[in-house]
């Protein structure tokens, strides 16, 4: 019995960690993500759930992150207002998301838009890719053509 | 040799010019087009001819940041209507990427909210491209000039498009503001957050 509850308890746990739910954050931790040295070339997309050619573009880092590449960190931003993070969770478990989803609460755009990238009018979807160790980035605001993603990182990677 | 160093400059001044289409920045003097209204009617900037100038925007029936922003935009044309500063709405979305801008629901949108402005249709997309806009809602404050208009502001509405009572810089209003009291418009650009302009293939 002891045993049963057990195996119980560890199916519950791996569910919980399987059903990840967006992070609300601020700006410090998208421009930490975007300044901070790091081994790994960070794909940073932005996204809403409203927006069409965005999910449309999602099972692209769904699937890079599911490479599992060492080299490679996926960080899904979500722009949806702070207070539709239900709307952001479900559409997670519904779509299944496994790459980090941080729901970016920072309604006065222009105070930080230009720090992700002077070039950004503030339409997404937007992707932006750096090798912090080169000190390289692309940035790409418009949606992203199929095999274009592995493009870019493999012309960061060297 | 000379020659062909002259030809290579040429075609590479050729080449950047076209990289490069020209759009409008503050300080431009805007040229004539005219539009077909959801009336039916057309509308040519040249009509403004008593107004102090224009506010241009740039926008769609659809994206939620325009949705957002429409009883502001309506508010700011009652506002600044009488003061001389009109607005005129421009949709500039392919209705074959984004159904719910077709002209008949331009039309609908327009008898809904009860605009008291034109909304015009920008079918062949060359009044935004020529103006610079890429998104919705992208808003152009024009100042006249004699008898031209003068780009004066670029931007977005305000710095809160999630609620209108929140927001603490009122760009547009600001700049407008500034116009009327012929003093100089502190923030004369930003950046037009919203849905990126729906362009044909």
């Amino acid at each position: 019995m002891r045993k049963v509850l057990f195996v119980f308890c560890l199916t519950g746990v791996a569910q919980y960690s399987l059903a990840q739910e967006a992070t609300v954050v601020k700006f410090d931790r998208l421009h930490a993500l975007i300044e901070t040295k790091s081994d790994q070339i960070q794909v940073i997309n932005f996204w809403a759930t409203w927006c069409a050619p965005c999910v449309k573009e999602l099972p692209m880092f769904e699937a890079l992150h599911a490479t599992n590449d060492p080299d490679v960190k996926v960080t899904l931003i979500n722009l949806d207002y702070a207070e539709k993070l239900d709307k952001v969770n479900s559409f997670i478990i519904h779509k299944n998301l496994k790459a980090e989803v941080l729901l970016l609460d920072e309604i006065d755009y222009n105070s930080w838009i230009d720090k992700v990238d002077k070039r950004w009018g503030g339409a997404i979807p937007a992707t932006l890719v750096i090798n912090q160790k080169t000190g390289k980035r692309k940035f790409i605001d418009r949606e992203l053509a199929e095999g274009q993603l592995e493009v870019l990182i493999s012309e960061l990677k060297n | 040799m000379k020659k062909i160093v002259n030809l290579f400059l040429l075609v590479s001044l050729v080449f950047l010019s076209t990289a490069n289409i020209p759009t409008y920045d503050i300080g431009d003097i805007v040229s004539e087009f005219t539009l077909r209204n959801v009336d039916g009617t057309m509308v040519s900037l040249s009509n403004y001819k008593n107004e102090k100038g224009v506010i241009v925007i740039f926008d769609c029936n659809t994206c939620p940041y325009s949705r957002g922003y429409n009883s502001r935009i309506i508010a700011l044309h009652k506002k600044y209507a009488p003061l001389g500063f009109p607005i005129i709405t421009i949709n500039p979305n392919d209705p074959s990427r984004s159904p719910g801008d077709s002209f008949k629901e331009m039309a609908a949108q327009a008898r809904r909210k009860n605009y008291a402005f034109p909304y015009l249709v920008d079918e062949k997309q060359t009044v935004a491209r020529s103006f610079g806009a890429t998104n919705t809602p992208h808003v152009f404050v024009l100042k006249r000039e004699s008898s031209a208009f003068e780009v004066a502001y670029i931007g977005t509405i305000d710095n809160n498009s999630r609620a209108a009572s929140a927001a603490t810089k009122h760009y547009v209003q600001d700049a407008v503001d500034a116009l009327l009291a012929d003093q100089a418009i502190s923030t004369k650009k930003t950046k037009a957050i919203g849905c990126g302009i729906k362009w044909q293939d």
